[in-house]
């Protein structure tokens, strides 16, 4: 067993790069970057072998702004640069920092068999519902008739839900939280961090400039606690106030139903992050707002399985270990060869 | 025991050189026999070169024209560099075959026929009105050429009774009765096919006999039968001592990176998605793990270039290998990792194109995407392999030009050499290179760690994550000079594109200097890229055999070109490049030196013939 090193004590500020921070003021992602130099401190990690890697966007200019390894690469690719990277070097803790553009548009594709090969690292997606850094048009997740810059009679695509879209791609660990929500956030992204295999965490993150209060309804001080609803494990789906709210099944659909009047806690729906199939989770990705359900945050996933960069270098090991290490000569003389004398 | 008849029972005529080229439907199993002949003339001492042609369709209606496959083998008692202009023996299995090879076939080849196939389907198949074989045709075949018309469909099923395999399983030992045949007639050894076929047929001991069978069948066909009268024999080559074997260009290649990433102590990340003609690479990285290699088959073209910029970032050697319409993808990727100076290596195994293109073809026509396929001044060594071969070493010397320089490297070959095989001299390890790679250790106390600081070639330094005190990002957006900090500074960018443009221009510090072959002054200059070498040499070496002042210079280093080309373009009348393009290298050469270069361009989806090349070489010299 290898010598345990002791880790130097580090506090948030040691993880802040030497960087002017040039998001709007006002912009959510200033939660999000200070809850993650916050985290970081309580991983147990040595501030070397973390990577952040980003795509494009104005969520992916965060790793410029942490004192950590970090990849500011094109739209789209986080992922894929991170899977490359976690694969050669599965020492190394990763997260990706991604938006609901760079993630669910122009990278959907990477993003979904990154979740897949459940890769060990962390995706967190800023979700705006907006294209900021290019000053506002409509996004993958931007609601159904919006008006912005490039949808000037309303958009007429249908959103993705990131959440689903991950849980369909199989993913292990799916969680939701908010950015002012700093409490919950910080929790939720430690979660993340401890999670083996990839984590996707769906931040809803305001742009002040071009989609200000899109998630107002899910932070109103007056209204969240009637428009979220907070997953814990093994407990039954209690939402409201006065906490007198409840899901219940009736079906396959979710209802919400009150509760008193006959109706008490032990016919609500009960969480169950470690459900080996993913129905559930699913389910409760699908509970929108608009429909009139509470959008509930925390961890709606959470379940091992292998993971690609592990299995990848497993092989290796058992290749090595079954033919020995690769022999050039061995190799190059292989088939059938023949000998022409001097 | 040898199989070859000791006391030939028939005159033997001794030829300098010979090409066979064996074709039949796609199911035929005519690459299989056309490998098994180059890997026994190999083994019999000739120097061999390899043109299999097939189409990109994996089973075309049965019998049609499209469906057709061919491999020819070109094997000599002298050094040869390209698979043959014209076919000495023709074997065609069926109609469809015969009318789409004919034409290769020299007057007075043998011409080897499965009689059994030209049935009324399979001639309306192949769109004959008239049995070819029966004279009164067009052509006269028994007039023209050496028509032997064997009924190998029955003949096989006879030669394979004893094993009791159904009609369609005799019928795919075939190929192995044509082989027996062809063998015969030049002389050849069945060993080398009996242990192929003992190997690959093992758990399958009925068809291992049966195939086994019908190699002797074929064998003993031209033993016996009185209307093949003569033998062949094409004596061994004198190639330098050394032990041999016959290599494929991807083979060579993958085993280049092998090579590469053992002697520089790192390890090997292939990230591809499966594209023809550079699949066989990831198929042949992937079966050796235990050189510490590590494939990925990513999702899409775009994210195995990704992947390899995060593989290269940390610490790996880092390559992907595609094709044009792959590379096309890749292509913003490119930017990135020019921008972020990390060193990998792109392979483009060129095909015909644009777009889909010709997929099995080979063609020369991406050298302007390797050059200028970019957006922005993004400025990329490119380097070629010449042969099957070569794409060995030129593997190495990509990976020591990418970390010595800390750059992405394009590196050039095509679906002619890619697939195409000759005798390899087998090297030692012990002979290779060292590649010698520095990583900033850790950072002192409070020193700050500067990611674009350049060493005297202007490289930068190749942290890696895990080093403490050395944490930078890197990305996209313009660096600041030595810092690496993002920069919107007008002159910064200035003379950070000036930098990247010097980095690489200085590798012509670091390249050897063009040498040519033939004097050094002349009539004329033939200058010529990639897999191209093989018939241009040729082609210059009988042009000058007859007294033409003509030399041949080829280039492996396209970017940057060797310091010493432009000068020696001055020590000869004319420049002519042949090119299996509309005149790509012709446009730079033009455009570096100003000289007045002529083209000589094909874009047939097949190698130049040697005839060709003579021909306009005379034209001009």
């Amino acid at each position: 067993m290898s010598v345990e090193l002791e880790l130097p004590v580090l506090k948030p500020t040691d993880f802040a790069s030497d960087q002017d921070v040039r998001w709007c003021p006002g912009c959510g992602d200033y939660s999000i970057l200070a809850q993650m130099k916050k985290v970081m401190p309580t991983l147990g990690i040595a501030r070397e072998k973390i990577v952040f890697i980003s795509g494009i966007g104005c969520s992916s200019r965060f790793p410029y702004y942490m004192n950590t390894y970090g990849l500011h690469t094109i739209h789209g690719r986080a992922t894929a640069v991170a899977t490359g990277l976690k694969t050669v070097r599965p020492d190394l803790n990763v997260w990706v920092i991604t938006g609901d553009g760079d993630g669910l548009s122009i990278g959907g594709n990477h993003l979904m068999h990154c979740i897949r090969r459940n890769m060990d690292l962390n995706i967190i997606l800023f979700n705006n519902r907006i294209y900021g850094l290019t000053k506002g048009q409509y996004s993958p997740t931007s609601p159904l008739g919006q008006r912005t810059k490039s949808t000037p009679m309303g958009a007429i695509d249908n959103p993705l839900h990131p959440l689903s879209i991950a849980i369909g791609a199989e993913a292990t660990f799916v969680a939701r939280s908010i950015d002012t929500n700093i409490n919950h956030l910080g929790e939720t992204l430690k979660r993340a961090a401890a999670h083996r295999g990839t984590s996707f965490v769906e931040v809803y993150q305001n742009c002040n400039v071009f989609n200000d209060g899109a998630w107002d309804y899910a932070k109103d001080r007056d209204t969240k606690a009637d428009t979220t609803l907070e997953l814990e494990h093994g407990k039954p789906l209690v939402f409201g106030k006065d906490r007198d709210k409840g899901i219940r099944l009736h079906g396959l659909e979710p209802e919400i139903v009150q509760l008193g009047k006959g109706i008490n806690e032990d016919d609500l729906l009960f969480h169950d992050e470690k459900a080996a199939e993913p129905s559930l989770a699913y389910l409760l990705s699908r509970m929108r707002h608009e429909d009139g359900f509470p959008e509930p945050i925390g961890v709606f996933r959470s379940v091992d399985a292998p993971r690609y960069d592990a299995l990848v270098n497993e092989q290796v090991e058992l290749a090595t270990k079954e033919k020995g290490p690769g022999d050039l000569d061995a190799l190059f003389a292989g088939g059938e060869t023949w000998t022409v004398q001097a | 025991m040898s199989t070859v008849a000791e006391s030939p029972s028939k005159p033997v005529e001794t030829l300098i050189e010979a090409t066979v080229r064996f074709c039949g439907d796609s199911g035929d199993g005519m690459q299989l026999a056309g490998t098994q002949f180059t890997t026994t003339s190999a083994l019999a001492g000739n120097d061999v070169a390899t043109f299999p042609d097939f189409p990109a369709e994996i089973r075309a209606p049965r019998g049609t024209k499209a469906g057709v496959s061919g491999f020819q083998v070109h094997f000599s008692s002298e050094e040869i560099f390209t698979p043959g202009d014209t076919v000495d023996a023709l074997v065609a299995m069926n109609p469809a075959a015969l009318a789409t090879n004919l034409v290769d076939l020299r007057d007075g080849g043998i011409l080897i026929v499965n009689e059994s196939a030209f049935d009324k389907k399979g001639l309306e198949l192949a769109g004959y009105e008239a049995n070819p074989l029966e004279p009164g045709g067009l052509v006269d075949l028994e007039e023209k050429y050496r028509l032997y018309k064997v009924d190998m469909t029955q003949l096989t099923r006879d030669s394979v009774k004893e094993f009791g395999l159904g009609t369609k399983e005799a019928d795919r030992c075939r190929n192995f009765f044509a082989m027996g045949l062809v063998f015969w007639i030049y002389g050849r050894s069945l060993d080398p096919t009996m242990r192929f076929i003992e190997s690959k047929f093992g758990k399958r001991p009925d068809v291992a006999s049966a195939n086994t069978s019908a190699l002797k069948a074929g064998f003993n066909y031209g033993e016996t039968v009185e209307a093949i009268s003569t033998q062949y024999a094409v004596p061994k080559a004198e190639l330098a001592p050394g032990t041999y074997r016959s290599i494929m260009g991807n083979t060579a290649l993958s085993y280049g990176l092998i090579a590469a990433a053992k002697m520089s102590g790192k390890r090997l990340f292939l990230g591809a998605y499966p594209i023809t003609p550079a699949s066989d690479i990831l198929h042949e990285l992937c079966k050796h793990k235990n050189f510490d290699v590590v494939t990925f088959q990513a999702e899409d073209e775009i994210a195995a270039m990704t992947a390899v910029i995060g593989a290269s970032f940390a610490g790996a050697m880092a390559v992907t290998a595609s094709s044009g319409p792959g590379i096309a993808l890749k292509g913003e990727a490119f930017g990135l990792a020019v921008m972020m100076e990390l060193p990998m290596v792109v392979i483009n195994v060129q095909r015909g194109g644009p777009s889909t293109g010709l997929p099995t073809k080979t063609e020369q026509s991406d050298l302007y995407q390797a050059m200028y396929g970019r957006n922005g001044e993004c400025p990329m060594p490119v380097i070629a392999a010449r042969s099957p071969g070569d794409c060995f070493e030129v593997a190495q010397e990509a990976w020591r030009l990418a970390t010595r320089y800390m750059t992405p490297v394009f590196l050039m070959t095509d679906g002619y050499i890619a697939n195409g095989s000759e005798p390899w001299k087998v090297p030692s390890a012990a002979s290779l290179p060292k590649i010698e790679i520095e990583h900033p250790g850790p950072a002192a106390n409070g020193e700050k760690f500067l990611p674009y600081k350049r060493n005297e070639r202007l490289a930068r330094p190749w942290a890696l994550p895990g080093t403490p005190g050395l944490e930078h990002r890197l990305g996209g957006l313009e660096k600041q000079d030595v810092t690496g900090n993002v920069s919107y500074d007008h002159n910064n960018h200035q003379s950070m594109t000036d930098t990247r443009a010097a980095k690489i221009a200085k590798i012509a510090d670091d390249i050897p200097a063009q040498t040519v072959d033939g004097p050094a002054t002349g009539d004329l200059l033939v200058v010529s890229w990639g897999g191209t070498y093989g018939s241009c040499v040729s082609a210059v070496r009988s042009a000058r055999a007859k007294g033409k002042s003509v030399a041949h210079a080829h280039l492996r280093y396209i970017n940057p070109m060797p310091k010493n080309l432009g000068d020696l373009f001055g020590s000869y009348k004319k420049i002519l490049v042949p090119e299996l393009n509309s005149g790509q290298l012709r446009t730079i050469l033009r455009d570096r030196y100003l000289v007045d270069a002529i083209g000589f361009n094909k874009m047939q989806g097949k190698p130049f013939s040697v005839a060709e090349l003579v021909e306009i070489i005379n034209s001009l010299a």
